[in-house]
């Protein structure tokens, strides 16, 4: 079915569903249509729920998984809660995908990989992270911090142990609070940054987390001699529309729906309302 | 020479301008509704003027001064169903929306301008067919008004219109210098060609004069060369936290904005919980949640934050995407404010002149 209208949801099924954490929940969808979603890693989807609503939720699966895709989304509103209801066969509306990617196939060929995610913006990266496996020849060291509030918070746990058996692959997790089976890092996520050896002009970084991470992170990034060129920031706003037009995810003069989420660092250092 | 839209032809200057008399207005307005349904505006209340459909063309107020919304209500009404869906069904693709056409009479300039701002925004890579399908169906008929102390299009430069109309009027002794802009202008007038007549020398000079004269009407400026460097320069100042104070959040100044475009967007069940409508509204930046996500964090917590925003979007940042302020200056959120916050007053205070300060109302 072809959409002329940007506003009208095309239909998608959930093929599976799996509870992550007390408040996040994995997803796996289809398009009834039966094309690819022809997403990037970093993109988001409008997902609709009929007579509740619409909300914009990351994509974590990566492109090189034909099929389908999946998402992981925290029960925090109407449309989320919603969401959390419904069960495999159900069907949601789906618009996008939208905004833009992390630069997988561009600035991050050839180059050491640093990710420094916390909480549930590991969901979106981790779409980058499966196609860096996927692709492994081009790309250099692949660095992954995670870090979340408690060891209950951690989202993809046999992801990340799987990852963390990859060769070239470094792993390291932090929590801000342990409990007595935690027996990792504890503290918060820029404690992880002295811990791993980077070159710095060999190295793109990805940043994504809540949005008070982002200025200590860089903080640690520009101590470690990090260029703000190859820092990319995907940042968390309202984006209700998508299309550029409704204005709630405004950032000055920046649509993050359509300019973001993922920018280069040099290019909104300055805009005001960024980070 | 003028040029004809529909033939492509040079057509003679003379042909493109005509006069009719006052008297014969109102027979002219209820003949073009074969054309369409006429819109203008009326008095509501003393003093308050809105654009409504003119059942009755006598109620046409011909030198309304700027009505209570500007006419975007047409194009992009303050509430919208964008498509209806059922629970079983999912999403179904709207039926068109209303292509009916329409006649708007007594635009003034700054409202042309701002709805040629609209249709920037509107267009772009996601091109916006409600919209554009109503744009596509609305005949405009201009009015050169006469500023009020509250005007300041003159500083933002839609004092004038050059375009955008379909014909423009302008008020001579008892009748109007009419300005044909498009084939579609010339069809209004040559169905009813009776009740107008040739210019004449006599006309031409009356119309410069009253060009001239209301020139010079103009009482407020706001200097606009280099106010985008200049609110860059202050986005720290102290005159945002005051502001911020002063506003009351209450998103009048958007409602009534010939060029504020943001929405919000929600869906409506119907009483039998299986289907329902997705509705589109008007929101305002100025509203307390506009910016706030759903895990809560407010990107816009502080008012002043909100009202600084609104300021620096419609002169700094849609400058810098659009080329122009999206401000055509008709004075509206100047005259709605219930704080009595005067856009005039803040673009002074920033450049450091001294600002009387007085009621806006």
């Amino acid at each position: 079915m072809s959409n002329q209208d940007i506003y009208v949801p095309q239909p998608a099924t959930l093929l599976k569903k799996q509870p992550m954490t007390e408040y996040e929940t994995f997803y796996e969808f289809k398009l009834d249509s039966g094309c690819e979603l022809g997403h990037g890693p970093g993109q988001f989807l409008e997902i609709s729920v009929p007579g509740i609503g619409e909300a914009p939720i990351s994509i974590s699966s990566s492109p090189t998984q034909a099929g389908i895709f999946q998402m992981v989304v925290r029960r925090v509103g109407n449309v989320t809660t919603a969401l959390s209801k419904l069960g495999p066969g159900d069907k949601v509306g789906v618009r996008g995908p939208f905004g833009t990617k992390f630069p997988v196939d561009e600035v991050m060929k050839g180059k050491d990989i640093l990710l420094v995610c916390g909480g549930i913006g590991l969901v979106p990266v981790r779409s980058a992270i499966n196609y860096i496996l996927d692709n492994r020849r081009d790309y250099g060291r692949l660095t992954i911090l995670y870090g979340v509030k408690t060891p209950a918070d951690r989202l993809f746990a046999e992801e990340l142990a799987q990852w963390k058996a990859t060769p070239e692959v470094t792993v390291l997790e932090t929590v801000d609070r342990g409990d007595e089976a935690w027996d990792g890092h504890v503290g918060v996520i820029t404690t992880l940054l002295p811990l791993v050896q980077i070159n710095p002009a060999q190295t793109i970084a990805v940043i994504c987390g809540p949005p008070v991470m982002y200025r200590f992170v860089l903080k640690e990034l520009a101590k470690m001699a990090m260029e703000d060129e190859s820092i990319f920031v995907s940042l968390e706003r309202r984006m209700k529309c998508g299309v550029g037009k409704c204005g709630h995810c405004q950032m000055n003069d920046l649509y993050v729906c359509q300019k973001g989420p993922v920018f280069k660092y040099s290019e909104i250092k300055e805009v005001m309302e960024a980070i | 020479m003028g040029h004809s839209e529909l033939t492509g032809e040079l057509i003679p200057r003379h042909l493109n301008v005509r006069v009719i008399a006052k008297d014969n207005l109102e027979t002219f307005l209820g003949g073009l509704r074969e054309f369409g349904e006429v819109f203008g505006p009326v008095e509501k209340e003393r003093g308050a003027y809105i654009y409504a459909q003119l059942t009755d063309v006598k109620n046409v107020v011909q030198d309304a001064q700027r009505t209570v919304l500007p006419p975007k209500k047409y194009l992009y009404p303050q509430k919208e169903e964008l498509f209806r869906f059922s629970t079983q069904e999912g999403y179904r693709k709207p039926e068109s929306v209303d292509k009916g056409r329409k006649i708007l009479f007594g635009v003034h300039p700054c409202d042309i301008h701002g709805l040629s701002i609209l249709d920037k925004v509107f267009a772009g890579r996601y091109h916006e067919p409600r919209y554009f399908d109503r744009r596509d169906n609305l005949i405009i008929i201009g009015m050169n008004c006469l500023p009020d102390e509250r005007c300041f299009c003159y500083s933002m430069g839609t004092d004038w219109v050059e375009k955008g109309f379909d014909l423009f009027l302008t008020e001579l002794e008892d009748s109007y210098f009419v300005k044909i802009g498009t084939s579609c202008g010339e069809d209004l007038v040559h169905a009813q060609a009776e009740l107008f007549r040739p210019v004449t020398d006599e006309d031409i000079q009356l119309y410069k004069e009253r060009v001239n004269e209301r020139n010079k009407m103009f009482v407020n400026r706001v200097e606009l060369a280099n106010l985008p460097q200049i609110l860059e320069l202050e986005y720290e100042s102290e005159v945002w936290e005051e502001l911020g104070r002063k506003c009351l959040s209450c998103g009048a100044c958007s409602a009534v904005c010939p060029t504020c475009y943001c929405y919000e967007v929600y869906d409506v069940l119907d009483l039998n919980v299986e289907t329902g409508s997705r509705i589109r509204r008007w929101d305002a930046c100025l509203f307390k949640d506009f910016a706030k996500v759903a895990g809560g964090h407010n990107f816009r917590e502080e008012r002043s934050t909100r009202v600084k925003h609104r300021f620096y979007h419609k002169q700094v940042t849609f400058v810098e995407e659009f080329g122009r302020p999206s401000c055509v200056g008709c004075g509206r959120c100047v005259t709605q404010c219930p704080a009595g916050i005067n856009l005039i007053d803040v673009f002074k205070e920033i450049r450091g002149e001294k600002v009387v300060h007085k009621s806006a109302r």
